[in-house]
């Protein structure tokens, strides 16, 4: 048993923390994530020269890696740094592309020549794949709508899920100026779209299976815990910090016990939700992913609205404000629950396999 | 033991709901119904229909253009209004500077401003915050000093809710310093033409445009504007924030958002269920409808207390705490069920094509801004300590 971080993955942390704590600051936030294309061009070039996408690529392809840790590692410090850029999306389509041998595409989106985003859900559809309504005929034209494209502004790969005879397969869009792409700034910043899809012409990728684009979903939600930790460890000292400093009836309200206790709980469910993303990446790739993803997924979307709730109403005024930086990580925290399912979605989730396991 | 309202309770009720179908325009309910930001205008719109209706001041005695009603009359009326998706009315003129200055105004006051709020000439807005006086009231800094026949306001007010529609602040300022911090303060009536006030907005959360900061720099203010003798604007200000107790619970609120959160759980379907019948969504939402009916039926039971006139100190703060966790807890659950769908910003863009259910659009954002409901009127803790401080008095 061991929960010290390797020297290497150390490394990668303070480096992209540093560089994430220069870039995205308040201000260039307000400037980029919600005006398209939703994101710091600039600032997302620097990042790929870091080769900080390594971390979600194996090595055999020239990443660093691309275990569940090196993504966590990489989104703690987006969700510390509150960092809106696409890498959500830059994750699960690097991956899908690197699975279906598409070696020269990962080679180019790692030189920051391209970016992915992935299409997978629909209007009506957020969690249950066989749902999927968009089709493609025998030709690779496609027809459907698709819905929460994270980073679909802006992206000029898209990968689709889409249903064919033989079950759900996966197609690339080369060509996005074929695609009507209808983008939208999600609540908390970024960039969202929908993609209308009318007879488009994709090409197949061989990383088709519901199994498969399962498991980057997976990979996906493990990043979103990973983001969620660092950025309720992040408010919860800002909250701490603002009691000590602010006073109201002569004294810092820290000296409350009332707040005080709230404090603690906070951090409790902070390492709570460490605790079972560990789990998670731990996980991921045997047997017990699925059910530990689920978990991490639903425990993290109530801690986060905890820590994100408390950290409002213990700012008082201050907290309801634009200006106030906590306001918008609080708001991450909240609108985290909305993206590759929430706490509900996924106590589902765990219902239906406890199900499965049962027959 | 009897729940029901009395004969004539259940014939003005009657009466209320009939008004209201009559007169309450459609594209105010429209809006109130999906959560969108009222216009100065569509406020000022509703003020008038009551107005014209001898309806608007329910807390005010008849002589003063008021309804006269009773406790029970107004908590029924408060909440038929809601149900029915009405605009909130704005407290600041009817349910706060109103009683102020029917219980502490000279007759001139009273004869100036009280026609003035009715007919809708003034829009009233509170300047009590200061960004080092937050729950700790008392210890505001904002200084009024006396120049001949006025006073020289200097100092900062915050989260002045709607100022920008304000032609009038009212006002505690400092006016003498004193051992004890709440006998130095007075209360003031402040024309906001006056020179030397500047207002600047502040951004929530949501992004709206609703609370503002208010400079004073040498502003002068004619001594006649003090409300009360002057140094006992805490007396006066503490009548004020204990008056209108008898909507804190905002049952009729809650009831109307629960209504629209089953609406919409009916209409939006997410992989392949229908929401209302989402086992994890309904049973947080038939919890959310068993706290409201407790929740009615004790603000009733207070309701009651209030009129039999044995009103507990405690009451008011119990009510203010639990409507609040009950308001938020819907607006939460309503949130958290449109899933994917509630995550676009869809408002900010004027073409947007993204296909959401219409409810979708302002989930988070009515959410996000009912964060303030447990800080402001007193915060939740604050309510808390005032209970404690009943419940452990020796
Ligand atoms: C949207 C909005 C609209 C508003 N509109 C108006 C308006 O129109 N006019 C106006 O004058 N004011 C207005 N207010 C101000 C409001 O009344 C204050 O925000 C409120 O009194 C809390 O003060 P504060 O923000 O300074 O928080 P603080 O007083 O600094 O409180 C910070 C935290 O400490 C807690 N706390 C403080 N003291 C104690 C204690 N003794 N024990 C335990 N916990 C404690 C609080 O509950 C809170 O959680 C508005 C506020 C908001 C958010």
């Amino acid at each position: 048993m061991n929960f010290e971080r390797s020297e290497d993955h150390a490394m990668l942390a303070d480096m992209f923390g540093r560089f994430l704590q220069e870039t995205s600051t308040p201000e260039r936030r307000n400037d980029t994530a919600w005006t398209a294309p939703f994101f710091d061009q600039t600032a997302w070039s620097e990042m790929v020269k870091l080769g900080i996408l390594g971390a979600f690529v194996s090595e055999d392809l020239g990443g660093l890696g691309g275990s569940a840790e090196d993504v966590s590692v990489v989104f703690e410090e987006i969700g510390r740094a509150l960092s809106t850029d696409p890498y959500l999306g830059t994750l699960m389509g690097l991956r899908l592309l690197a699975e279906s041998g598409e070696t020269d595409l990962v080679k180019q989106i790692m030189a920051g020549a391209r970016r992915p985003a992935f299409a997978v859900f629909e209007p009506e559809i957020s969690q249950d794949l066989s749902l999927i309504g968009t089709v493609a005929d025998e030709d690779g034209k496609l027809t459907g709508r698709k819905s929460s494209v994270y980073g679909a502004p802006g992206a000029d790969l898209l990968l689709i899920a889409a249903r064919n005879d033989q079950g759900l397969g996966l197609y690339l869009i080369e060509d996005v100026t074929s695609v009507q792409v209808l983008a939208a700034p999600m609540q908390d910043g970024g960039g969202i779209a929908d993609l209308l899809l009318e007879g488009t012409q994709a090409r197949p990728l061989k990383a088709a299976s519901e199994e498969r684009i399962e498991d980057v979903l997976d990979l996906g939600r493990i990043a979103l815990c990973a983001e969620a930790v660092g950025a309720m460890d992040a408010l919860v000292s800002m909250t701490t910090d603002y009691l000590k400093q602010r006073k109201q009836f002569g004294r810092n309200i820290a000296s409350f016990q009332a707040l005080q206790h709230r404090i603690v709980d906070m951090t409790m469910w902070v390492e709570q939700a460490r605790s079972i993303t560990i789990r998670a990446v731990a996980s991921y790739g045997t047997g017990d992913q699925r059910r530990h993803t689920s978990m991490a997924k639903n425990l993290i979307g109530r801690a986060a609205e905890l820590c994100a709730e408390e950290a409002i109403q213990l700012h008082g005024g201050i907290g309801m404000t634009w200006e106030y930086p906590g306001a918008h990580y609080a708001k991450r925290l909240i609108m985290l629950d909305h993206q590759l399912g929430g706490r509900h979605d996924h106590a589902m989730r765990l219902i239906a396999m406890k199900k499965e396991n049962a027959a | 033991m009897n729940l029901d309202y009395s004969d004539t309770e259940q014939a003005f009720q009657a009466e209320v709901r009939a008004f209201l179908a009559e007169n309450l325009p459609n594209d105010l309910v429209a809006k109130t119904s999906s959560g969108r930001e009222l216009t100065k205008e569509d406020i000022e719109r509703w003020h008038a229909i009551l107005n014209a209706r001898g309806w608007l001041a329910a807390t005010w005695p008849e002589e003063y253009g008021g309804t006269g009603w009773t406790v029970v009359e107004r908590h029924i009326f408060a909440e038929e209004c809601a149900l029915a998706g009405a605009p909130r009315l704005l407290s600041f003129g009817l349910a706060m500077l109103g009683p102020v200055l029917i219980r502490y105004g000279t007759d001139e006051q009273k004869a100036e401003y009280l026609p003035r709020i009715l007919d809708g000439r003034d829009w009233w807005c509170q300047g009590f915050s200061e960004p080092g006086a937050g729950s700790d009231l008392a210890s505001l800094k904002t200084r009024a000093e006396r120049d001949g026949d006025h006073y020289v306001i200097n100092g900062q007010k915050t989260w002045t809710t709607l100022g920008q529609h304000a032609n009038r602040i009212f006002c505690l300022v400092r006016t003498s310093q004193t051992a004890k911090p709440q006998e130095g303060i007075s209360f003031v009536l402040v024309d906001l033409d006056t020179p030397g006030i500047e207002m600047r907005p502040i951004r929530l959360i949501d992004g709206s445009h609703e609370v503002n900061e208010v400079f004073f720099t040498d502003v002068r203010v004619p001594v006649a504007n003090i409300v009360g003798a002057e140094n006992e604007g805490w007396t006066v200000a503490k009548y004020l924030l204990t008056h209108e107790r008898t909507n804190i619970a905002g049952v009729g609120f809650s009831a109307r958002d629960l209504d629209r959160y089953h609406q919409m759980a009916t209409d939006v379907r997410r992989d392949g269920v229908s929401l209302a019948e989402h086992p994890l969504y309904a049973a947080q939402a038939v919890e959310l409808e068993a706290d409201l009916e407790a929740l009615r039926v004790a603000n009733l039971r207070a309701l009651a207390r209030t009129r039999d006139s044995a009103a507990s100190g405690i009451d008011s703060s119990l009510m203010k705490i639990r409507g609040t966790q009950v308001r938020q807890g819907i607006l939460s659950l309503y949130r958290s069920a449109l899933g994917h769908a509630a995550a676009p910003d869809a408002e900010s863009l004027s073409d947007n094509q993204i296909a959401l259910p219409p409810e979708a659009t302002r989930a988070a954002p009515v959410y996000f801004n009912n964060r303030k409901l447990s800080i402001y009127g007193g915060s939740n803790e604050i309510q808390r300590n005032i209970v404690a401080k009943t419940l452990f008095r020796d």
